[in-house]
């Protein structure tokens, strides 16, 4: 048989997108607000995410998807800690999920109970903010041991998420982390982006966050 | 592992093709990858030809690569510049108000199948 050429033309990303766009749409429409939590391994997600939900607790049904390449130990935390729905989704090797994992995970978390669901996406800069989820907002947490130059060197995380979080404020004698700086570096790649800086382990700056957070869930639900 | 990522992508998109086109097999994709997509073509090669093996209408196919120029826009002087050589700094005002024009995409350019 004789092979022609067929011209395609189409972004790798563009089958994802409009993938995650459904799924945003059957977000809203069943009322329950998805927010998708990125950062590099260490930066203290599980912590500030167990915080957040026994803050709001009270206020939102919340349920918790925690992605991983391997192992059930965030969903374990999780389940201890809080009194939110968990389930674990291994990502089978993957660096990051995509909007189709996402509705699996949804789809077994189930909306009918659920106000707002979080997905604790896999440690990695640079890989999950290539891929968007389906989740209403994004939100990405950068700690303080890291560096302030993060902003330049994994461009992409930043400009894709709504709200940045600056976590262990408390070790920051110890680091030559410049809060200035960073600010500067995130909003030249997203000038609209909300800095919180925080403590998870503390609370310092966490009533900030869940302010942002609360208003961004009513609205999408209203 | 991101690559491996990428593929899965690349292969739905083109198992959904093949369904519209009426195709079974596909011959070679080639892919425009822009130079600062953080693809690195070696291991997309390898990838794929582990992958391929997985999907009967890509087990034979190769895939090819034509690289997409960087290119950045600086705001204060307007000048574009060659991002891989020069970075986030203009080269002729050094300013760091600069954005990517081009060169983070990648694209499914053509397929040759039948």
């Amino acid at each position: 048989m004789d092979m022609k050429i067929i011209e395609v033309k189409q972004s790798i990303f563009a089958d994802n997108d409009a993938d995650a766009e459904r799924l945003r749409q059957q977000l809203k429409s069943e009322g329950t607000f998805l927010l998708n939590v990125m950062s590099s391994p260490g930066s203290g997600k599980t912590t500030t995410l167990v915080r957040t939900i026994n803050a709001l607790s009270d206020e939102f049904r919340i349920g918790i998807m925690e992605a991983d390449i391997d192992s059930d130990v965030d969903a374990r935390t999780m389940s201890e800690n809080t009194k939110a729905k968990t389930i674990q989704i291994h990502t089978g090797g993957m660096c990051h999920l995509d909007a189709d994992m996402t509705r699996q995970g949804i789809t077994e978390l189930g909306t009918a109970d659920v106000d707002l669901a979080i997905l604790e996406n896999v440690g990695n800069l640079v890989c999950p903010a290539e891929f968007d989820t389906g989740a209403s907002k994004n939100v990405m947490i950068l700690s303080v041991p890291e560096g302030h130059d993060k902003p330049l060197k994994y461009p992409l995380i930043f400009k894709v998420c709504d709200a940045l979080l600056i976590n262990k404020i408390d070790v920051m004698p110890y680091f030559d982390f410049d809060m200035d700086k960073v600010t500067e570096y995130a909003h030249m790649r997203n000038p609209d982006i909300k800095i919180f800086p925080i403590c998870a382990k503390t609370g310092e700056g966490m009533d900030a966050w869940y302010e942002w957070l609360r208003t961004e869930v009513k609205e999408w639900r209203s | 592992m991101h690559e491996l990522g990428i593929i899965v992508h690349i292969s739905r998109t083109l198992t959904k093709l093949a369904d519209e086109k009426k195709l079974s097999k596909i011959g070679s994709v080639t892919l425009e990858v822009g130079e600062v997509s953080g693809i690195v073509p070696d291991y997309m090669t390898d990838a794929w030809n582990y992958y391929k093996k997985k999907t009967p209408l890509l087990a034979e196919s190769e895939l090819r690569m034509e690289t997409l120029p960087a290119v950045t826009f600086c705001e204060e002087c307007e000048n574009t510049y060659e991002t891989v050589k020069y970075g986030k700094i203009c080269p002729r005002c050094n300013s760091p108000r600069t954005y990517l024009l081009t060169g983070s995409e990648c694209n499914i350019k053509e397929i040759e199948a039948c």
